[in-house]
C-alpha cells in the first residue's frame, strides 16, 4: 500500500504494508539510519522521533497511524532552535560515548525542552526515563539537559 | 354517621391497603438491593480484573499485565494523568490496537484520575461506595456511571484487548449486569 | 578482557627496548612476537604525495594528517586518546587529525600484546603508549631532516612544532605538507626520542573527542547501518536450544508477506529475507519452525547450579600458592567460610548484532562493528572456503561492546546464509536473538574460607571457585601449562596476607552455551567475593573495614593512598541515618589503583537506592582525563545493572529472558551522583575502561550490609531480603 509521509518537511511515498513500523520505513526504505534499533518493542527508546513534535518510538508505531503528522528525526531535529541548544549542550559536555543511544536521548531531550524550559530534576527523571544508555552516559544527559536549558545563544534571535 | 363510617372504613381499607403496599414495597425494596448488590459484586469482578484496573492504580504510574507490575519503560501518570512531555501515554498507545495486538490502543489512553483510583479498595463495598461518590467519580449518578461503563471506549478496550486476556464476564453480561444494577437501585454490597 | 602481563608491567616499559620482539619468559605469559606494521627500509610515497611512513600515518602534500586506528572505537574514546598520543609526538594539533579505521589485517594491525587484531581487555591505551607515541615520534624525525635535507642545515637546528618545522637560526619553515615527497624518500628509523610528559601539550588534556558530533547529529554509522548497493534485509532466528540444530521449516506463510523474497535456512538457523527490516521481521514470525533440540534439552540453570557445587568438591588448578595455608587453618584463632555465586550475565549492548556479507566466487565482503575483525575473517573464510586473504572485514563504530563483540561466532551462521544469495545480505538479530544468544559471563560459585588470629586478623587466605574458562576456548594460545591467565586473575586480591592460597576448577556448559569476555572479565567476577569477604571479616573482627584492609595494604602504596582518598571524600565513618549506609571496594588491576565508595539507602520494602558514590582512581598519566571520568561513570553504571537486575537463566535448554523487560538496565532515575577524584600521576597509563564495573558489586553489596546488616553473597539484589523483619 502507498503512503505519503512528511519527512523532516519533505514529501516521500512508500509502498508497503500497514503495519510495518515507521522505524524501518525510515531506516530501510528510506535508508535514513539517524534513527536506531534497540529492542523492537518501545523499551529502550532508541527509536525515538517526533509526530507533531511528539516523541513516539517508532518501532511500535505502524505507518498507517502516522496520516499527515510531520515527522522529525534527529537528522532533521537541528533545524529548530531547541534542538541546536540540545546538540550544543550534548556536545559541550561531551556525552555520548558509544553514541548508539543517543539519538534517541537527544529527541526525548527537546520535546522535554520544548514543553518545560526549565525541567527540574524529577522532571528529567520522568522524561528520560524511557531512554536506555547501556554505556552509562546519564549524569552528563542530565547536565546537558540543564545547560541547555540555561543556553540563551539563539532566544530572540 | 354512615358517611363517617364510610369514611373511616374506606379510610381504614386505604390504610389497610397503603400498609399491605408499604409491607409490600419495603419487600420489594429489600429484594432490590440484595439483587443490587449481587449484581456489583459481579460487576466488581469486571472492575478488579487486570484490563480496568492496570490504569485505575493510586500509584503515579500505570501497571500492566495480568501480575500487574509497573508499567515497563518507566511511564509515569503525570499533571494529567496523560504521561509526561517527553512521554505520553498517546505516544505509543494509539487509536487502535497495534496490527500485531501487542500495544493496547483506544481514543485517548491515559490514567483514571486518582480519586478514582480503585486497587487500594479491600471489598467490594468500598469500591461501590468510591465507585458511587459524586466528589470523586466526576459528579456521575448510577445512570451516569452505567452509561460512561457502556460506551466509554477505554472501557470497551477491555473486551477487544490485543493479545492480552480480556475479561471472564463478557461484555455483554456485564451491561446486562449494569443495567440490573442500575434497575434495582444501585445499592452498594454491605461488604 | 584479560591483561595477562599486568601484573608484571614492568615488561612494558619503554626501557625495555625492542618492541620487535617479546620473549615467552615473561612470568609465564604469552609469547608475542611484534612486528611494526609495513615498516619499510623507506618510507613510500602514494599517488597524490603522501609520507606515509607505516601502516597507522600518512601526512599529505595538504597538510592532511590521517591516522589508522587499529583499535576499534566503542565509546571508550580509542579514535580520540590514541591520536592524541601520536599528534602529541608528531607535533600536530588534534583539530588536524582524520581518523580511519584499520581494516582486518592481523599480520599488520594485531594487537601488540595479543597479537590478535582485538581491542579489549583494557589494554589500549597501555600498548599503545609505548607503541603508537613512536608512530609520531619516528615520523617527525624523517619529516625533520627531510626539511634539514632541504635547507642543507644540521638537523639539531630545527624543530618541529604545529605541523610546521622551523629552522631556529634562520627563521625559515616549511609545511608538513611540503615535505612530503621528500620525506617519503627517506628511511624510517626503528626508534625516535620520545617527548618528555612534562612538555606534553595535548596528552594529559580533556580534548573533546573527535567523534562527538557525528553522534549528536545522526550521521554516525554502526555496522548495523551498513548499506551496500543492492543489499536485502534478513531477520534471523538462531535455534532457541542449547546447541540445537535446525529441522524443518514451512516457509509460505511468510512467503506471501509483501516484501519478502526468501526463506533460506542454516545449520541452526532461518532466516527471513526482504527489501527491509520490517518486512523481514514480520515474515520471520509467519514461519512455522521445527528446531530439533539436541542433547541440551534439558539444561536449566539449576542443573548449572548443581554441577557447579559438585565441581567445587574437586580438586582443581592451583593458580597461586604463597605460603602454607593449610598449616595456618590448623593454627588459626578462629577461621570464617563464605559461599559466593556470581550469575551468568548477558551483555546487551544496545546496538543488537548485526553482520552484512556479500559472497562472491572471488572473495567476499563483510561489514559489521566488531572488536574482533581478523577473528571474523577467519570465521568467514572458513564457512566459505576461502582464504582469509580473500575475506575483506569493514569496521564501523560500535554501539556497545563489553567484550562481546570480540566473539564473531554469530557470523557463521550468516555466513552459511549469505552463500545461498549472489546479493549483499544484511541479517539483523533482534534483541531477543541478542539476549539469547549472547557469550554469557560464566556462571562462577567462590568458595572463601579464612584462617584468623585472635584479633581477627587475616593470617590466610584461601579462594576456591569453580566455573568456565573463557580463554580455554577464545584464545587457547594465551593459555600455558593449563594456566588461563585470566580466569583467576585478581583472585588473590592485592591485600598482604602470609598464606594464600587460589584454586581454579573448571567447568564447562554443554557445548552449544557460549560463556565469553564481559566487561572486567576475572576481576569484576573475582572483587565481588573478595571484596565482600574481606569486609565480612572486618565485620568479624569488630573493626571498619577501611582500617581492616588498610592493616595489609602497606605493600601496596598507590593502592592505599586511594582508598584513603576515597574514604576521606566520602566522609567515611560520619554517623549516617537508620537504614542508610556506605561500602568500599578497592581494585589493583589493568596498571590502574582505585577505590569506590557507595552510600545507599534501603527502604523498609527492601529497595535500594544508591544515593551517592565517590571514586578514587590513580590511572597513572591519564591521557584523557575527561575520558576517564566518562569511563568511570559508565562502567559504574554497567556493573550496577548486573548488581541489581543481572541474572541470565536457563530453563529446558533455552535462556528465558527476552528483552530490557525482564532483562533490564539501569535508567536515568537510577543513576546515582559519581563523584571521581583522579590523581594526577607521572607513572605509565593504565587502562580505565573497565575499572568501574569491577568496583561497582562489591562496593554496592558492602554498602547495603552497612545499611541492613544483610549480607548478599549472591545478586542480583532481590529485595525481599531485604526487607524489615518483622
Amino acid at each position: 500500500m502507498k503512503y505519503e509521509l512528511n519527512v523532516n518537511g519533505q514529501a516521500r511515498t512508500v509502498d508497503v504494508d500497514a503495519d510495518i513500523p515507521l522505524l524501518w520505513i525510515l531506516r530501510d526504505v528510506l535508508g535514513m539510519t539517524g534513527t536506531k534499533f534497540g529492542c523492537g518493542m518501545a523499551l529502550c527508546g532508541a527509536c525515538t522521533v517526533h509526530l507533531d513534535g511528539q516523541p513516539v518510538r517508532s518501532c511500535s508505531t505502524a505507518v498507517a497511524a502516522v496520516g499527515e503528522k510531520a515527522i522529525t528525526t534527529i537528522e532533521a531535529i537541528g533545524r529548530t532552535e531547541v534542538g541546536q541548544r540540545v546538540q550544543r549542550a550534548w556536545v559541550a559536555k561531551q556525552v555520548p560515548q558509544c553514541g548508539y543511544c543517543q539519538s534517541g536521548q537527544i529527541m526525548a531531550a527537546a520535546a522535554l525542552l520544548s514543553a518545560t524550559s526549565s525541567p527540574s530534576d524529577t522532571d528529567i527523571d520522568q522524561a528520560m526515563s524511557g531512554n536506555v544508555c547501556r554505556c552509562g552516559t546519564y549524569g552528563r544527559i542530565r547536565e546537558a539537559i540543564k545547560v541547555a536549558a540555561r543556553d540563551t545563544t539563539t532566544k530572540g534571535g | 354517621m354512615r358517611n363517617i363510617t364510610a369514611s373511616i372504613a374506606t379510610l381504614l381499607l386505604f390504610a389497610g391497603v397503603a400498609s399491605q403496599g408499604l409491607a409490600q414495597g419495603s419487600g420489594a425494596r429489600n429484594a432490590d438491593r440484595t439483587a443490587s448488590a449481587e449484581a456489583f459484586k459481579k460487576i466488581a469482578e469486571v472492575l478488579r480484573h487486570p484490563r480496568c484496573q492496570n490504569c485505575h492504580t493510586v500509584t503515579e504510574f500505570p501497571r500492566q499485565g495480568d501480575d500487574r507490575h509497573r508499567h515497563h519503560q518507566m511511564v509515569v501518570r503525570g499533571p494529567s494523568g496523560r504521561g509526561t512531555s517527553a512521554m505520553l501515554c498517546s505516544n505509543c498507545h494509539q487509536e487502535k490496537n497495534s496490527p500485531d495486538g501487542l500495544i493496547p490502543g483506544a481514543h485517548n489512553w491515559h490514567l483514571a484520575p486518582l480519586s478514582m483510583a480503585w486497587e487500594q479498595h479491600k471489598t467490594d463495598k468500598a469500591l461501590c461506595e468510591s465507585l458511587k461518590d459524586r466528589s470523586l467519580n466526576g459528579d456521575k449518578n448510577v445512570a451516569a456511571l452505567v452509561h460512561h461503563m457502556h460506551t466509554d471506549p477505554l472501557v470497551l478496550w477491555a473486551w477487544e484487548p490485543g493479545t492480552r486476556k480480556p475479561p471472564h464476564i463478557s461484555k455483554e453480561e456485564f451491561q446486562a449486569l449494569l443495567k440490573r444494577w442500575e434497575k434495582t437501585g444501585g445499592a452498594c454490597p454491605t461488604n | 578482557m584479560t591483561d595477562p602481563v599486568a601484573a608484571r608491567a614492568a615488561d612494558f616499559s619503554p626501557e625495555r627496548r625492542s618492541f620487535l620482539e617479546r620473549s615467552a619468559a615473561l612470568a609465564g605469559a604469552l609469547v608475542v612476537a611484534f612486528h611494526l606494521p609495513a615498516r619499510r627500509a623507506t618510507a613510500q610515497t602514494s599517488p597524490g604525495g603522501a609520507f606515509s611512513p607505516n601502516a597507522y600515518l600518512r601526512i599529505g602534500a595538504d597538510d592532511s594528517v590521517t591516522i589508522v586506528v587499529a583499535l576499534v572505537e566503542m565509546g571508550q574514546g580509542t579514535f580520540t586518546s590514541i591520536p592524541m598520543l601520536i599528534a602529541e609526538e608528531l607535533e600536530v594539533e588534534l583539530s588536524k587529525v582524520k581518523v580511519e579505521q584499520a581494516p582486518a589485517n592481523e599480520k599488520i594491525y594485531g594487537h601488540p600484546w595479543y597479537v590478535l587484531q582485538t581491542t579489549g581487555g583494557s589494554a589500549s591505551i597501555p600498548a599503545a603508549w609505548a607503541k603508537l607515541r613512536q608512530v609520531g615520534a619516528t615520523a617527525k624525525l624523517v619529516l625533520i631532516t627531510a626539511a634539514a635535507q632541504e635547507w642543507n642545515v644540521p638537523a639539531a637546528d630545527c624543530r618541529a612544532e604545529n605541523g610546521v618545522v622551523k629552522h631556529l637560526p634562520s627563521g625559515r619553515s616549511l609545511r608538513y605538507g611540503q615535505l612530503v615527497d621528500r620525506a617519503a624518500k627517506l628511511p624510517v628509523p626503528a626508534e625516535a626520542p620520545l617527548k618528555n610528559p612534562a612538555d606534553f601539550k595535548l596528552v594529559g588534556t580533556s580534548a573533546p573527542r573527535l567523534d562527538t558530533p557525528s553522534k549528536v547529529d545522526g550521521s554516525a554509522i554502526f555496522g548495523i547501518d551498513a548499506k551496500v548497493p543492492g543489499m536485502k534485509v534478513a531477520a534471523i532466528s538462531l535455534c532457541p536450544v542449547i546447541g540445537g540444530k535446525f529441522g524443518s521449516v514451512d516457509p509460505s506463510r511468510a512467503l506471501s508477506i509483501s516484501g519478502v523474497h526468501r526463506v533460506l535456512t542454516g545449520e541452526a538457523c532461518v532466516a527471513v529475507v526482504a527489501d527491509h527490516y520490517g518486512a523481514a521481521r514480520k515474515g520471520l514470525k509467519a514461519l512455522t519452525v521445527k528446531w530439533n533440540d539436541g542433547p541440551s534439552a534439558k539444561f536449566s540453570s539449576k542443573v548449572w547450579r548443581g554441577q557447579l557445587e559438585a565441581a567445587l568438591k574437586q580438586k582443581g588448578f592451583v593458580d597461586h600458592n604463597e605460603g602454607d595455608f593449610r598449616k595456618a587453618r590448623a593454627a588459626a584463632a578462629r577461621t570464617h567460610r563464605a559461599l559466593y555465586v556470581s550469575p551468568p550475565l548477558a551483555h546487551s549492548a544496545l546496538e543488537p548484532l548485526h553482520c552484512t556479507m556479500h559472497v562472491r566466487k572471488d572473495g567476499c565482503d563483510v561489514w559489521l562493528g566488531t572488536q574482533a575483525p581478523a577473528r571474523a575473517q577467519g570465521f568467514v573464510a572458513e564457512v566459505l572456503g576461502m582464504a582469509q586473504e580473500k575475506v575483506a572485514v569493514h569496521n564501523f563504530l560500535l554501539g556497545g561492546g563489553f567484550g562481546r563483540r570480540l566473539d564473531a561466532e554469530y557470523v557463521i551462521p550468516v555466513a552459511q546464509l549469505a552463500k545461498q544469495v549472489d546479493y549483499p545480505l544484511k541479517v539483523v538479530f533482534s534483541r531477543e536473538e541478542d539476549i539469547q544468544h549472547d557469550a554469557y559471563r560464566p556462571y562462577f560459585l567462590d568458595e572463601m574460607s579464612a584462617a584468623l588470629d585472635k584479633r581477627g586478623g587475616l593470617i590466610g587466605l584461601s579462594h576456591r571457585f569453580a566455573g568456565s574458562s573463557v580463554i580455554a576456548r577464545y584464545a587457547p594460545a594465551w593459555t600455558t601449562k593449563g594456566r588461563d591467565p585470566d580466569v583467576a586473575h585478581t583472585a588473590e586480591t592485592p591485600y598482604h596476607v602470609a598464606n594464600k592460597y587460589v584454586e581454579f576448577i573448571r567447568h564447562e556448559p554443554p557445548q552449544g552455551l557460549l560463556t565469553g569476555n564481559w566487561r572486567g572479565v576475572g576481576p569484576t567476577h573475582h572483587s565481588f567475593p573478595t571484596e565482600c569477604f574481606i569486609d565480612e571479616l572486618a565485620f568479624l573482627a569488630k573493626t571498619d573495614p577501611v582500617v581492616y584492609r588498610e592493616r595489609m595494604l602497606g605493600k601496596n602504596p598507590r593502592l592505599l593512598a586511594m582508598m584513603k582518598l576515597a574514604a576521606t571524600k566520602a566522609g567515611w565513618g560520619t554517623p549516617l541515618p537508620a537504614r542508610r549506609g556506605r561500602g568500599i571496594s578497592v581494585m589493583d588491576s589493568w596498571s590502574c589503583f582505585a577505590a569506590l565508595v557507595t552510600e545507599v539507602t534501603v527502604n523498609e520494602d527492601g529497595e535500594v537506592k544508591m544515593d551517592r558514590m565517590v571514586c578514587a582512581v590513580d590511572c597513572g598519566i591519564a591521557v584523557n582525563p575527561d575520558g576517564v571520568d566518562a569511563q568511570i561513570q559508565g562502567a559504574i553504571v554497567y556493573g550496577l545493572t548486573a548488581a541489581l537486575y543481572g541474572n541470565i537463566t536457563w530453563e529446558r535448554g533455552r535462556v528465558v529472558q527476552s528483552n530490557y523487560h525482564d532483562y533490564q538496565p539501569l535508567r536515568m532515575h537510577e543513576m546515582p551522583p559519581i563523584e571521581l577524584h583522579l590523581v594526577k600521576s607521572a607513572e605509565k597509563p593504565g587502562g580505565v575502561g573497565e575499572l568501574g564495573t569491577s568496583l561497582a558489586v562489591p562496593s554496592l553489596m558492602n554498602a547495603i550490609h552497612a545499611a541492613t546488616g544483610r549480607r548478599l553473597r549472591e545478586y542480583p539484589v532481590r529485595a525481599e531480603l531485604l526487607r524489615v523483619r518483622t
